[in-house]
């Protein structure tokens, strides 16, 4: 080849094209539209919505009570840490604190929660990436957890457990000897579940300075929880502004350095780690008693009540026909959820129903950063992105 | 004085500020429309607030107001540890400059308040829809929109597509009306007579 010869320009339009939503790697209903160079992204835009049911619409026709169910079906993989944040949002209108053992159940299950969160957001994002093992290992220990979710409230996914004065039911017999056992057991998984992608080669090459966040984009784009901390801030709602048992039990916040995928990995495992701890601290620490506030104006009167007592039975019919009336005012009450913060902005007007339940989705601002997160990246880093922001669309779609 | 206390005491300071609260441990601040952004900007860069994050905005229907929506804004700052939240006040024609500029996650937010309220920011780049359908119509979540919608979708076997008609409830929609159930009747049917004697007697002993 002469040197002489002149450059060959090519020119190539960009084109844009649809990822999802039927794309096994999107996450479950998200389009997103690339506009491409060859195989790099130039600009991503991503259309939600398409599971938009009109939750929020739907709970101002609803009375509190019966706005609880909903908060499971929001991020689905998570839904007691939802119901979490609806529960201390109503409670702090109404000027009501749930009974200590009722707290504890509640950070339990809340851990509970995360752990089988993270477990599908690791496992599901491996196999994106290519790794078929840790979904086949991880779902098995997420069938333990959900055995657990079951015994306690029934169900194995939408709970409606945690409630606006406490929870629904005590714990059965038994069960807190099971989680602690199982809780023995756990860190041997979470070894075996490193061994097989924290040093992996396959795994670092897809994921290491792929789509990395500064610090001050983090912050500036919205971001919490793991994918805030893995920018290197140390921000944890459990640890700045603890609510029900957070401040009673000790924990560490693991914090990532580069913000890239890999670091999001390494985060949340940290994260199961830190939340076995608490799993252990609280079932050491819980004791016998009431799981929900004694008034039956806000909470249902026992069964056996109801068949002595006039009063119990007025109650109960009028808690589950009319409700309870919140008294007017507004709060946003946020957890951190698995996720990152979760929040409820909720505006009461003194009846029975809320005016207006905001519903703060934390995938929302992390979805949102995907274009300036994957510029410039190859297409196949984009499902590596997606998995790693753990994007549910039944949170940011509402 | 406690923290919320103080804060409430600096912004109250602060120029475009209307009134400060502090609701349940809260602070509430209700801001000038027109001097929105550069309060905005004092709260993220003074020091003193270091709101850093922009964590929720969204909008609230009061329909009896002469300005009827509400334009929330939820602040937290993560070096201070407080959050702060700054309300305005908006109808369905006047511009509420947007604060995409400062917190690049606001867009987002700000597509959603247009596309469920219909409130309209100044200066957003992106005013698409974001949560409804394409060619969606109205603004789903202002209290006179219905709860059921006026279309629904189905798909049509003869025309092989998917068709929007006009919605069909197969049943009533059924608004319970719980706040004031036992005051519902006040006269029994074949009453009427003796209740209007009761309430002829009773204006009686008042006058």
């Amino acid at each position: 080849m002469s040197e002489a010869r002149a450059p060959k320009i090519v020119e190539i339009d960009s084109h844009a094209i649809n990822f999802g939503p039927q794309h096994p790697a999107a996450h479950g209903v998200l389009r997103l539209v690339l506009e491409m160079d060859g195989e790099v992204i130039e600009r991503a835009d991503p259309h939600i919505g398409l599971l938009h049911r009109g939750t929020e619409k739907l709970i101002e026709y609803k009375t509190y009570m019966q706005a609880v169910p909903y908060f499971d079906r929001l991020d689905y993989v998570s839904p007691m840490c939802e119901e979490q944040a609806f529960a201390l949002a109503v409670e702090k209108l109404l000027a009501i604190e749930a009974p200590e053992r009722g707290k504890w159940i509640r950070t339990l299950f809340a851990e509970i929660t995360r752990i089988l969160n993270h477990l599908l957001n690791l496992t599901t994002y491996a196999l994106d990436v290519g790794a078929v093992t840790p979904p086949f290992w991880g779902f098995e220990e997420r069938e333990k957890l959900l055995e657990f979710h079951e015994a306690a409230s029934g169900a194995r996914f939408h709970a409606n457990y945690f409630r606006p004065g406490g929870v629904a039911k005590d714990l059965p017999a038994g069960l807190e000897e099971r989680i602690a056992a199982w809780a023995e057991a756990y860190p041997k998984f979470i070894d075996d579940f490193e061994e097989l992608l924290t040093s992996n080669r396959i795994w670092k090459q897809r994921t290491i300075d792929i789509g990395a966040v500064s610090a001050e984009d983090a912050l500036a784009w919205g971001f919490s929880g793991p994918c805030l901390r893995a920018s290197g801030v140390a921000w944890d709602l459990r640890r700045s502004q603890p609510y029900d048992m957070y401040d009673r039990v000790e924990f560490d916040v693991p914090v990532g350095h580069n913000g890239d995928c890999y670091d999001r990995y390494l985060v949340r495992v940290a994260e199961m780690r830190e939340s076995v701890k608490i799993i252990r601290q609280c079932l050491a620490q819980m004791k016998p008693g009431p799981v929900k506030v004694r008034d039956h104006k806000f909470t249902p009167p026992p069964r056996a009540e109801m068949k002595r007592s006039m009063e119990a039975l007025i109650h109960h019919f009028k808690l589950y026909t009319e409700g309870y009336h919140v008294p007017a005012g507004a709060t946003y009450t946020v957890v951190e959820s698995p996720k990152g913060e979760f929040g409820v902005y909720l505006v009461a007007d003194g009846t029975n129903k809320p005016y207006r339940c905001k519903i703060r989705a934390t995938g929302f601002a992390h979805l949102q950063a995907i274009d300036m997160m994957a510029r410039q990246h190859m297409l196949a880093d984009a499902v590596a992105i997606i998995g790693s922001l753990d994007v549910v669309f039944g949170e940011i779609d509402r | 004085m406690s923290v919320p206390d103080v804060l409430a005491r600096e912004i109250m300071a602060l120029p475009g500020v209307a009134g400060v609260a502090v609701e349940k441990g809260e602070v509430v601040a209700h801001a000038q429309r027109d001097a929105l952004i550069p309060l905005m900007m004092t709260l993220r860069d003074d020091p003193r607030f270091a709101c850093e994050q922009l964590m929720d905005l969204c909008g609230v229907d009061f329909p009896a107001r002469p300005e009827r929506f509400e334009v929330v804004y939820n602040l937290l700052s993560v070096s201070r540890n407080h959050r702060v939240r700054v309300i305005v006040a908006t109808d369905e024609a006047a511009l509420v400059p947007s604060v995409s500029a400062i917190w690049p996650a606001a867009t987002w937010w700000e597509r959603e308040a247009w596309d469920l309220f219909g409130i309209l920011f100044s200066g957003q780049p992106d005013h698409r829809r974001i949560l409804t359908d394409y060619g969606f119509d109205g603004h789903p979540l202002r209290k006179d929109f219905p709860l059921t919608g006026y279309v629904e979708v189905r798909y049509d076997e003869e025309r092989k597509a998917v068709v929007y008609e006009p919605v069909h409830l197969t049943q009533e929609f059924r608004s319970f009306d719980f706040i004031s159930p036992w005051e519902g009747i006040t006269t029994l049917p074949g009453d009427e007579k003796a209740h209007a004697a009761r309430a002829g007697a009773r204006k009686g002993a008042e006058g």
